[in-house]
C-alpha cells in the first residue's frame, strides 16, 4: 500500500503537469548505436586484426626489402663486365689495355671503361702474394672494367669476337656465370618471399573472418529483435557493417601504423650506425632498412583489404543469420538453428 | 483481416502441435487466447507474427495468403503487427526510450519526428521516469511494460501479446490490460496470449481456448 502511496504521490505532478519538472525528467540521452560500440567480441577482434594487419604489414615490408637486394646483387654485378689481357712477351701491355678499352667502348651499351692500374691490380693481390709486389717479375694478367647499360647491354659475342681478332692475349669475361647463379639466387629468395606473403596473407584472411563471424555470434539476439521489429534485411546488414568497418580500420591501421613506424624505426637506426660491423653485416644480407612508397602504399593497402574483407563478413553473416531465421520460419523443424 | 482454414504444424517429424485450426479475427476485434501450459498458444501467436509457416492449411493475412508472399516482403508485413514477446526481447544496451523507438528507427524515421510520440507512449505506460534506464535495470513489470509500448509506437493493425501480465502485480495487470483496450478503441485488433482466468474474467470479450492442438471459440 505504502509503495502505491509513494507511487500516486511521485507521478502526481507530473501529471497536474508541472512544465519546468517535466523538462528536467524528459531529457533523452543522444541516441546510441544500435549495434554496440564495444564489448569483449568486439575489443578481441579489434586485437586480433591489428595482430594480423602488423604480421601481414611486415611480411609485405620484408618481402621487398629482400626483392630489392636480391635485385641489387643482380645488377651490380650484371652492371659490369671485364677484360683480362694475360702478359707476352711482344705486348706493350700499357698500349694493349688502352686498345682494348677503345674498342669496347666503341659497342653500344657500354658507358665508361676503366683500366685497373698497376698499384691496384697489385692491392688485390696482396693478400697472396704480401706487400711490395713488382708485377714486372710476374706474368699477372691486367684488367679493364667496362660498365654497361644493363637495360641495353653490349653484343658480349661480337665484342668478344673483336678482342681476340685485336688482341690475342685478351679475355672477355661478362661474368655470365656468377650473373646466372645470382639471378637463381634472388629468384629463390624473392619466391621464398611470396610463399610466406602468401601463407600470411592466407592466414590473415581466415583469422579475419572467423574472428568476425565469432564476433557476431554474440550479437544475434539484435539481428533477431531487429528483423521481428520489422527491419529489413539490408538496414540490419547495414548497422553491423558500419560497426565492423569501425573496428576494422581502427585496429587494421594500428597494426599497419606499429608496422610502419617498425621499418621508419630500423631505418633510422641503421643510418645511424653506419660502417660499424653489425650494421654492415645487416646491410649486406638485408640491404637498408627502408620500404619505399611502394611499401608503404602496400601497408595502406592491407589496411584497406582488411577493412573491405571484415565489412563484407559482417554483411554476409548478417544475410544469413536472417536467412536461418526465415529458414525455421518456412521449416518449423529446423530448430537446430535457432539459438535463443 | 486474419483467416486461418485448417491450419496444422508439426515440428520435423513429431506429432501436430497445432490441428485443423479454422478462424478469423476481425479487424478492431479484442480476444483472449488460452489453453493449459504447452497447449500451443506461443506457437500459435508465431503463426500469425510470421515467424512460422504451418505445415498444412492456409492462412491469409491483410488479404494475402501467407505462402506465396516472397520472404523480402514480410518485414512490410511485420510492420503492421505489434507483438509482445514472453521474454521480452528488449536490447540490454539501448535505454526504455531506445527499445520503444527501435521500430520507427528501423523504418528509417527522423528521431525528431517520433520523439514526442515516444516519450507520450513512455508516460502512458508508466515508464515517463525510466526512459534513460537500461532494461537490466528495469524491473519485470516495467520491462513488460517497454515491450508492450514498442509493440505499440507504430499504431500496429493488430497487436499480439504472449502472457502480457506474466510479470506484474494485479493492479499493474489491469492497468496494462486497460491499456490493451483502450488501444482497441482506437481500432487495433488485439490477440492476448495468457492463463490468468482472473484477467479474462475482467472483460466481457471473446475467448479463444487450445487444447491438445485444437480451438474452440466463445463468442
Amino acid at each position: 500500500m505504502s509503495d502505491s502511496r509513494t507511487k500516486r504521490q511521485t507521478n502526481a505532478p507530473e501529471q497536474a503537469g508541472e512544465p519546468q519538472q517535466r523538462r528536467t525528467e524528459m531529457r533523452v540521452r543522444p541516441t546510441g548505436p544500435i549495434v554496440p560500440s564495444s564489448n569483449v567480441s568486439g575489443h578481441a577482434l579489434m586485437c586480433v586484426i591489428a595482430i594480423m594487419s602488423f604480421l601481414a604489414c611486415l611480411t609485405l615490408g620484408g618481402v621487398s626489402m629482400v626483392r630489392a637486394t636480391a635485385q641489387s646483387w643482380q645488377s651490380q654485378i650484371s652492371r659490369e663486365i671485364t677484360i683480362q689481357i694475360k702478359p707476352d712477351d711482344s705486348l706493350d701491355m700499357e698500349k694493349a689495355l688502352a686498345d682494348a678499352r677503345d674498342l669496347a667502348l666503341t659497342f653500344s651499351g657500354t658507358t665508361d671503361g676503366k683500366i685497373v692500374d698497376r698499384a691496384a691490380t697489385a692491392r688485390l693481390l696482396e693478400p697472396w702474394l704480401g706487400e711490395g709486389l713488382d708485377l714486372d717479375e710476374l706474368p699477372v694478367p691486367r684488367l679493364i672494367i667496362i660498365t654497361i647499360d644493363e637495360n641495353n647491354p653490349p653484343d658480349f659475342a661480337s665484342m668478344r669476337k673483336a678482342l681476340t681478332e685485336t688482341i690475342p692475349q685478351a679475355f672477355l669475361d661478362d661474368h655470365r656465370t656468377w650473373v646466372d647463379r645470382l639471378v637463381a639466387m634472388a629468384n629463390t629468395t624473392a619466391m621464398i618471399g611470396t610463399g610466406v606473403l602468401a601463407l600470411v596473407f592466407s592466414a590473415m584472411v581466415l583469422t579475419v573472418v572467423f574472428a568476425t563471424r565469432g564476433a557476431l555470434s554474440g550479437n544475434r539476439h539484435i539481428v533477431e529483435v531487429l528483423h521481428f521489429v520489422g527491419a529489413e534485411a539490408g538496414f540490419v546488414a547495414s548497422e553491423f557493417q558500419k560497426h565492423f568497418l569501425k573496428i576494422s580500420i581502427k585496429g587494421a591501421g594500428a597494426g599497419g601504423l606499429l608496422a610502419a613506424l617498425s621499418f621508419a624505426l630500423a631505418g633510422f637506426w641503421q643510418s645511424r650506425t653506419l660502417a660499424t660491423p653489425q650494421t654492415d653485416q645487416a646491410t649486406a644480407l638485408f640491404g637498408t632498412f627502408t620500404i619505399g612508397y611502394g611499401g608503404y602504399l602496400g601497408i595502406a593497402a592491407i589496411i584497406v583489404v582488411i577493412a573491405i574483407l571484415t565489412t563484407l563478413t559482417a554483411r554476409l553473416t548478417v544475410m544469413r543469420t536472417i536467412y536461418e531465421i526465415d529458414l525455421i520460419r518456412s521449416d518449423p523443424g529446423r530448430t537446430d538453428l535457432y539459438q535463443s | 483481416m486474419i483467416h486461418f482454414e485448417n491450419v496444422g504444424l508439426r515440428y520435423g517429424m513429431g506429432p501436430e502441435i497445432l490441428r485443423d485450426l479454422t478462424f478469423d479475427i476481425p479487424r478492431r476485434s479484442f480476444q483472449f487466447l488460452t489453453g493449459p501450459s504447452g497447449a500451443g498458444k506461443t506457437t500459435l501467436l508465431k503463426l500469425l507474427f510470421l515467424s512460422l509457416q504451418p505445415t498444412r492449411g492456409l492462412i491469409r493475412m491483410f488479404d494475402r495468403n501467407i505462402s506465396s508472399i516472397p520472404r523480402e516482403e514480410f518485414p512490410m508485413l511485420r510492420r503492421r503487427v505489434g507483438i509482445v514477446f514472453q521474454d521480452f526481447r528488449l536490447l540490454d544496451h539501448l535505454t526504455t526510450y531506445e527499445n520503444v523507438a527501435l521500430p520507427l528507427r528501423v523504418r528509417g524515421k527522423e528521431e525528431a519526428s517520433y520523439r514526442a510520440d515516444v516519450l507520450e507512449l513512455l508516460k502512458w505506460v508508466g515508464l515517463g521516469e525510466r526512459i534513460n534506464v537500461l532494461p537490466p535495470v528495469l524491473s519485470g513489470g516495467e520491462k513488460q511494460r517497454a515491450a508492450i509500448a514498442r509493440a505499440l509506437i507504430d499504431r500496429p493493425e493488430i497487436l499480439l501479446a504472449d502472457e502480457p501480465t506474466g510479470n506484474v502485480d494485479p493492479p499493474m495487470a489491469r492497468r496494462l490490460l486497460n491499456l490493451f483496450l483502450e488501444l482497441n478503441r482506437l481500432g487495433t485488433a488485439v490477440v492476448i496470449a495468457t492463463h490468468d482466468l482472473s484477467l479474462m474474467d475482467q472483460v466481457e470479450a471473446r475467448r479463444m481456448i487450445l487444447s491438445q492442438g485444437r480451438l474452440d471459440i466463445y463468442e
